[in-house]
């Protein structure tokens, strides 16, 4: 307890000395193109009173959400699938390399001349970002499953679906908590660039409107909402789970 | 219930002549109900592998294996494992554990309450297997088999690097069960003294590849196998009427 106290303490201490900098380096820089923290605060404020700021976040996090959910639900699948089978792993590995290494731009642009530039179109061309990215990790889990496990299982009759919940899954938990965080990371950028691509509302359309007005205070007052946003989740949701899901660990 | 096996031929890939690997030949016999039967033999002799063909873990060789009801009772026969590492589910409990291999209806008429009891793991229901000590585990892992009141136990070198004491509890509780319930049991080990403590009869198996060599009834009554000195004498008596015992260990 101790130790998490004092590193809380760190974390505080390191955040003011990050905002000491920059409220140093802006008045030395002295230009609206460099706005100070307070300027920025001020925005924020001003902009969370005006219900702008709920309303293209909310946007953002739904489109966050959707992707997320389909990404890794079609990820988990196709991961558990390509580990235990290993005919289908080397028939489908080309495939993923392939999928692995087309820029995410590439996806965007394709699936909105394809399908239009509509909302399912955005949430495709996210989740087909991340979806092999979860495939990778979720594979690595899926081969090392324990085989005396799944002996075991066998030689006990267990069910398909018992054997999914109390034995595979336990198992990938850590390839699971790795990959949503690190999906998480990835799918709110993608998200942005979709939004700024093609969609007429969310964090990302605001944030290519600032741009062209150069408007930078507000530009880093959304930002540093949808950072909170994001880390809100990370210790609001994702750690829980973690210690929850690996609490039998001595 | 009866247990009818036959494997003509098992063989193995080696992966260091690139050839096969003959693990089992002609391997025959049955188990009545309620037998208790030892089999006994050098390690490396197939014994694991043939409890994998019974249990039907391994379905790779060329012979037969049926499980048979006799008369009475119409439904599957299950059949409970107990492997040489206890193989319980880290990330559950104890009772997690047992659960996880019982239906609703097993659940339902508190058998587990029961076992645990018996096996007087009452307090550690509710913690993880690795917070326990091996010969616990062990316990474990035998009521898990036990739970789901099996027609055929199978049991691989389930006790082996215990302590004596521990073994000598775990032989009771397994005789005990075995009393009451009446399944059919078969225990691969390579003591003879463990072998002939537990069974009724006992297969002797060759080095690779495993061949039956010999097939002896265990006639001692059990009472007498405790009295340290008749038992001594029965095993000695034993080994000298059947030098095949030892031929090969």
């Amino acid at each position: 307890m101790a130790s998490r106290k004092s590193s809380f303490g760190i974390s505080l201490i390191s955040f003011i000395c990050l905002l000491a900098i920059w409220n140093f380096v802006a008045l030395w820089v002295n230009s609206r193109l460099f706005p100070l923290p307070l300027t920025v605060l001020h925005v924020l404020l001003e902009s969370i009173e005006e219900g702008e700021l709920q309303y293209h976040i909310s946007y953002t996090l739904m489109r966050v959400f959707i992707s997320f959910v389909l990404a890794m639900t079609l990820g988990i699948g196709i991961g558990i699938v390509l580990g235990i089978s290993k005919p289908l792993d080397r028939f489908f590995d080309s495939w993923l390399t392939l999928f692995l290494n087309i820029p995410a731009l590439v996806t965007i642009i394709l699936c909105y001349v394809w399908l239009g530039l509509i909302e399912s179109a955005a949430i495709l061309a996210v989740s087909i970002n991340k979806i092999p990215n979860v495939v990778v990790t979720i594979r690595e889990g899926a081969r090392a499953l324990e085989k005396d496990y799944l002996e075991m299982a066998q030689s006990f009759r267990l069910s398909h679906a018992t054997v999914l919940r109390h034995i595979v899954l336990p198992q990938l938990a850590p390839f699971l908590v790795a990959s949503t965080r690190s999906g998480l990371a990835l799918i709110w950028k993608i998200v942005l660039v979709v939004e700024l691509l093609g969609r007429s509302n969310g964090v990302g359309f605001q944030l290519h409107l600032f741009f062209q007005l150069f408007d930078i205070a507000s530009i880093l007052a959304y930002t540093l909402a949808f950072v909170f946003v994001i880390q809100v989740l990370e210790y609001g949701i994702l750690q829980p789970l973690e210690r929850r899901v690996s609490r039998w660990r001595r | 219930m009866q247990l009818q096996v036959e494997v003509r031929n098992k063989t193995f890939s080696s992966f260091e002549d690139s050839g096969q690997v003959k693990a089992l030949e002609d391997v025959k016999f049955t188990v009545d109900s309620g037998e208790f039967l030892c089999l006994f033999g050098p390690s490396g002799c197939g014994k694991t592998t043939l409890l994998n063909i019974i249990a039907g873990l391994d379905t790779h060789f060329d012979g037969a294996v049926s499980l048979k009801n006799s008369g009475k009772v119409e439904r599957e026969l299950r059949i409970g494992y107990v492997f040489q590492n206890p193989r319980l589910l880290p990330w559950r409990t104890v009772e997690e554990n047992l659960k996880i291999v019982l239906s609703a209806d097993q659940i339902q008429s508190g058998i587990i309450d029961e076992l645990l009891v018996s096996a007087e793991l009452v307090s550690f229901r509710n913690t993880y297997p690795s917070q326990l000590s091996i010969g616990m585990q062990r316990r474990v892992s035998l009521m898990r088999a036990f739970s789901i009141q099996p027609d055929l136990l199978v049991m691989d070198e389930p006790f082996v690097s215990l302590d004596q004491r521990m073994e000598n509890n775990l032989h009771q509780v397994l005789l005990d069960y075995w009393q009451s319930s009446a399944p059919s049991v078969l225990f691969v080990t390579h003591h003879i003294r463990e072998a002939l403590k537990l069974a009724t009869r006992l297969l002797v198996f060759s080095s690779r590849p495993g061949k039956i060599i010999l097939d002896i009834p265990v006639e001692l009554p059990y009472p007498e196998r405790k009295n340290p000195e008749v038992f001594s004498d029965y095993v000695s008596q034993l080994i000298e009427e059947n030098p095949g015992i030892l031929q090969n260990s």
